[in-house]
Formats: C-alpha cells, structure tokens, sequence
C-alpha cells in the first residue's frame, strides 16, 4: 500500500467519526437542555406554583396559577379558530382545489407559515388589540390561530392527498356523494395523520411567546377573556430576566413544566402515527 | 387532487344541475371548504396590507434612509435600521458558520453511516430539539450560556484571535456571539433533518459507482453522495437562515440590546425582532409605533425571500432524486 493510499484510508476514517462525533453533540445537545431544565425545574418547583397567583415586584413568594389558566385560555381559543379552518382549507386543498387556485392558497399558506411570530404579533395587535383598547386573551388567542391555521391546513392536504384514489372510486361507485365519501372514507382514511398535525401543531403554538407579548399581555390576576391574559411563556420571559432570584426559581420552573408537556404532546403525536400507518397502502 | 373519477358521469351542465349538486351536498361542501381556504387568503393579504398601511409615517419620513440611517431615538423621533438588520444578519450568518459544518456532518453520518436503528432514534431526538420553545432555549441561554462564554469562550478567542477586529473588546457575555451561538443551537434541527431526507433521497448507483472506481467511503461520499444532494442541503441551510433571522425571545435575552453597529462580536447589539419585542408595547408617537412596524415589514421581507429561496431548492432537489 503506497502512502498516498494509506493517507486516504486515513482521511476516510477520520472525517467519518468526525460525522458520527456531530450527530452525538446534536444529540447531546438535547439532553443537556432537559436534564439542566428538569435539575433546575424540580429545584423549584412547588405546591404554590399551581396553586396560587403571581406577585407583583418586591413581594417573596406567589406562583403562577393565573399563568397556567391563562395559557390553557389562550390555546383553548387559538385551537378553537386554528384548528377547524385549518382543516377545512386543507379539504379545500385535497379535494376540491383545481390548480391555479390551490396553487395560490397553498402558496399563501406557505407564506405566513414562514412569518417571524413576532411580525404575527404586531398584525393581531393591529386587528384586536388597537380597536378592543387594550390586551386581551382574545387578541393572544387570535395571534396564535394565525401560526395555527397554515400548520393544520398542509398537514390535512398531505395526509389526505395520501389516501389512494381507489378508495374514493369505491365510495363513488357505490353511490356515495362527493362530500360523503370524503367524511365517510377518506378523512377516516387519514385520521391518523390529521391528528398528529394538528397535535404537533398545538404544541407549536404552546410555546410561542413573541406573538404574545402584546396582545395577550401579563397579568397577576385571572381576568375574564376581555382583560391582559397571563400566560407561562410571557412569564418566563418576564422571571428570567428580573432582577429577583426568586423569580429566577419560578422561571426554571415554569420553563420545566412547559417544556414538559411540549414534549409530551410531540411524543404523544409521533406515537399516534407510528401506531399503525396512516394509510393502508 | 381527485377531481372527477372515471367513475362519476360526464361533467353536467346548467343550472338545474347546479341546483341538483347543491341538494345532495356536493356544491354546498365545495363552497363551504373554499371559504375557509380563502380565510387564509384573506389573512395573508391582510397581514401585508396591514403591515404596509401602519407604516407610512416612516417610510414618508425617511424614504430609503431608514434602511441605511443607524440612528435609534425615540426623543428626538429619528428612527433608523441599520443597528437592527445588522445585528439580525450578524447572529443568523454566525449562527449559519457554527451549524452548518456540524449539522450537515451530523446529517452525514445518520444518513449514510449509522445503523437503520440509531439513524431513526437519533432523528427522534433531533426532531424533538426542533419543537423546544425558543423562550426555553432563551432561559437556558442567559442563564448557562451567558457565563460559559463571558469566563471561558470569550477570553480564550481573545487571547488567541484578539488580533482580529472582530475579537477584541470588552467581554460581557451578552452580546452577537452568544447570540449567534444560541441560534446555531435552534437552527440545527431543522439543518440536521432537511439534510438527512436530501441525502436519503441520492440513489445506491451513485455510491456503488464511485467505490467501484475505487474511491474510499468518504470519498464516495464527499465526491459522490453530497455533490448529488446540494440543493436538498442549500434549501436546507436557508430554511435554517429564515429561521435565525425571524427568532425573537432567545435572541432579545441575549443579544444585549443596544442599538449600535460594533465591529466587535462580544459588543452589545440588537436583532429587528428584539427591538420590536422590546419597545412596541411602550411606544408613545405614532412615528415610533410604526417606525416598529416598518422594521417587522423589512424582517417579513427578509424571510419571504430567504423562504421561498430554500423551498425552490427543495423543490428541485426532491424532482431529480425520483427521476
């Protein structure tokens, strides 16, 4: 073996493991977030984080109940708008787009999915806050719809454009209507894949926080959907970077508990579809 | 998709058939499923119109020289973006050098090396660092990163780079390059993963042809492999770069907020998305509430473009590798 040959073999090997070495630091990277979070997060977490409200500036102690609340309020709107016209655009996109039209809608989907969340937030404000005078979970509950709504409507096309043709032929063939087959045959078809976009795209929108920021706004109180609106990103953001140690805890916390059930729902999503296909081809 | 099957009758004319399509359900599903993709329509308008609207103060005020003006000044109402779109493009492009080599290394060995096994746990796991928070990665930033790379990082590439403009300078530990290294952390799911399903997409024969003629693994792999997917690998390091640009909470933690241009990476700076974060919801004039929306109008600008850039590539990838 010639030494140029040698020095090839070698070069191979090397910058192969230096492959390998970048997919463990990318993976390693993920532990090192969890296990520093959780270490942090179950060092401060206590009863009083769920159980009672945020204190103003200067007083010890309080949790964040209003913020918990105020983030189920928010998602609980954003899925209540995002999550049907989401859906029901998909079907649009599925089944009844022609081509120059799809084709534009599919394009504007594409366009404010790639929106900074942040630019979402200055148009809900615009829209809600600008003319309701004031922060509301309303106007938070809209901001996330907006990321919601483009995530829902690709996944569903996807995952119904996926269920064969055959299908459908059968469902027509027997006599069904266009709209029955698809409620009755393709949507159950791809339920499946619906589910996990739509799950995967609530836990998207969960941890979002720049569209929040002035529209839902803060809160030390739990006030009706017509009032600022505490929710835990906004007040992790807020904790974080006070002056309290105190509220450094509670931001761990926080922090926690959020990524948590973020994960949770992505793990919970990927489980539903690898149980079984989606679709059976 | 699945307009009329073989199946169905010739396409019927007239109203009267209209009237019949509505009855049995068909024509009143299309209308209502159409309403619902025009609301993204509508909203995706509305949100340009909206943004171009609420900015006319500026735009009339300072024409182009906005862009190229690097005055901030709330009191004496002088507005400009340079400080801003710099620190944007500084964090991203840095974030883009730390990423890029590790995450199209990393999308390498999943992709062409690691058993079936550990490619799809390790792609797993990658696909879960993508849906942490950015609050989260804002937290962990400012509180384990900062101090990382105020006592170690910053002072050692001091004393060993300190020569280079770039180097120099007070350390604070906030400041461009944690936050461009905070951003490498977020955009390297989305590197990682991209590459991968471009690298999955480059066909066996491509391989077997180039160890056949000799080439040793890497080299089939360098030469052979990541050649035949770089637009998959491009699209991905832009969609990574539209990211970055358009990321709010871990760089606003971070970057130090101070609307400045500064030759140094240590010196404090602003992001487009920070500045706005920061001060839209205390903003009192009229000209510094929209001089805020133009700057979200540049950053929605800057993404459109940067997006639809990667999504082209992507694109093109996918259609060579099937045919």
């Amino acid at each position: 073996m010639t030494l140029r040959n040698r020095w090839r073999k070698i070069l191979s090997y090397m910058m192969l493991s230096l492959t390998g070495v970048c997919a463990v630091v990318a993976v390693a990277t993920l532990f090192l977030i969890l296990g520093y979070l959780v270490y942090n997060g179950w060092r401060s977490i206590d009863w009083n984080f769920f159980t009672q409200l945020s204190k103003p500036a200067g007083e010890a102690g309080g949790g964040m109940k209003n913020a918990i609340v105020g983030s189920f309020q928010i998602i609980l709107l954003a899925t209540a708008i995002g999550l049907p016209v989401g859906f029901l655009a998909g079907v649009y996109l599925a089944e009844f787009g022609g081509k120059t039209f799809a084709f534009l809608v599919r394009y504007m989907a594409d366009l404010l999915n790639g929106v900074p969340s942040i630019v979402i937030g200055i148009f809900a404000y615009a829209v809600v806050v600008v003319p309701m005078h004031g922060n509301s979970a309303w106007a938070g509950g809209l901001a996330l719809s907006l990321i919601l709504i483009p995530i829902t409507a690709r996944s569903t096309e996807q995952f119904m454009t996926s269920v064969p043709q055959t299908l459908r032929e059968g469902a027509l063939a027997l006599g069904a209507s266009k709209w029955k087959t698809i409620a009755t045959v393709v949507v159950p078809a791809a339920y499946r894949g619906i589910a996990t976009g739509m799950i995967l795209g609530v836990a998207r929108i969960a941890g979002e926080t720049a569209p929040l920021l002035f529209t839902s706004g803060n809160s030390d109180n739990m006030n009706g959907l017509n009032q600022p609106t505490a929710s835990l990103p906004v007040m992790i953001f807020y904790r974080a970077l006070s002056p309290y140690d105190d509220w450094h805890r509670q931001a761990w916390a926080a922090g926690m508990v959020l990524l948590l059930l973020v994960l949770f729902a992505n793990i919970a999503a990927r489980l539903i579809l690898s149980r079984g296909i989606a679709v059976q081809k | 998709m699945a307009t009329s099957s073989p199946v169905s009758a010739p396409p019927p004319r007239g109203a009267r058939v209209w009237f019949g399509r509505l009855r049995n359900g068909d024509e009143v599903a299309r209308l209502v499923t159409l309403a619902f993709a025009c609301t993204i329509l509508v909203v995706t308008v509305g949100l340009i119109f909206q943004l171009w609207a609420t900015s006319a103060l500026p735009r009339h005020k300072f024409g182009f020289g906005f862009l190229t003006s690097s005055q901030w000044n709330p009191v004496t109402g002088e507005f400009g973006a340079l400080p801003f779109i710099y620190g944007t493009v500084v964090t991203s492009v840095l974030a883009l050098l730390i990423a890029v080599p590790l995450g199209v290394g990393a999308a390498i060995f999943l992709a062409e090396l690691a058993p079936p096994r550990i490619s799809s746990t390790f792609t797993f796991f990658i696909e879960l660092l993508a849906a942490v928070p950015s609050v989260i990665y804002g937290l962990l930033a400012f509180f384990a990163l900062v101090p990382i790379m105020r006592d170690y990082v910053e002072p050692f590439l001091k004393r060993t780079l300190g020569f280079l403009g770039i180097f120099s300078g007070t350390i604070f530990g906030l400041g461009y390059l944690t936050a461009g290294v905070i951003l490498a952390i977020m955009t390297l799911p989305f590197i990682i993963s991209i590459s991968r399903e471009a690298l999955l997409e480059v066909p066996t024969e491509q391989r077997e042809a180039a160890l056949a003629l000799g080439a040793t693994r890497w080299e089939s792999t360098w030469q052979a492999v990541v050649p035949y997917a770089r637009l998959g690998i491009f699209g991905s390091v832009f969609l990574g770069l539209a990211r970055a640009l358009g990321e709010t909470m871990a760089v606003t933690m971070v970057i130090g907020n101070d609307p400045k241009v500064h030759e140094s990476l240590f010196a404090l700076g602003y992001s487009i998305a920070a500045i706005v974060a920061n001060e839209f919801s205390e903003a009192t004039t009229d000209l510094h509430v929209q001089s805020l929306v133009l700057l979200g109008l540049v950053l929605f600008l800057l993404t459109i473009v940067i997006n639809a850039l990667a999504r082209l590539l992507i694109i093109a990838t996918a259609r060579r590798g099937s045919s």
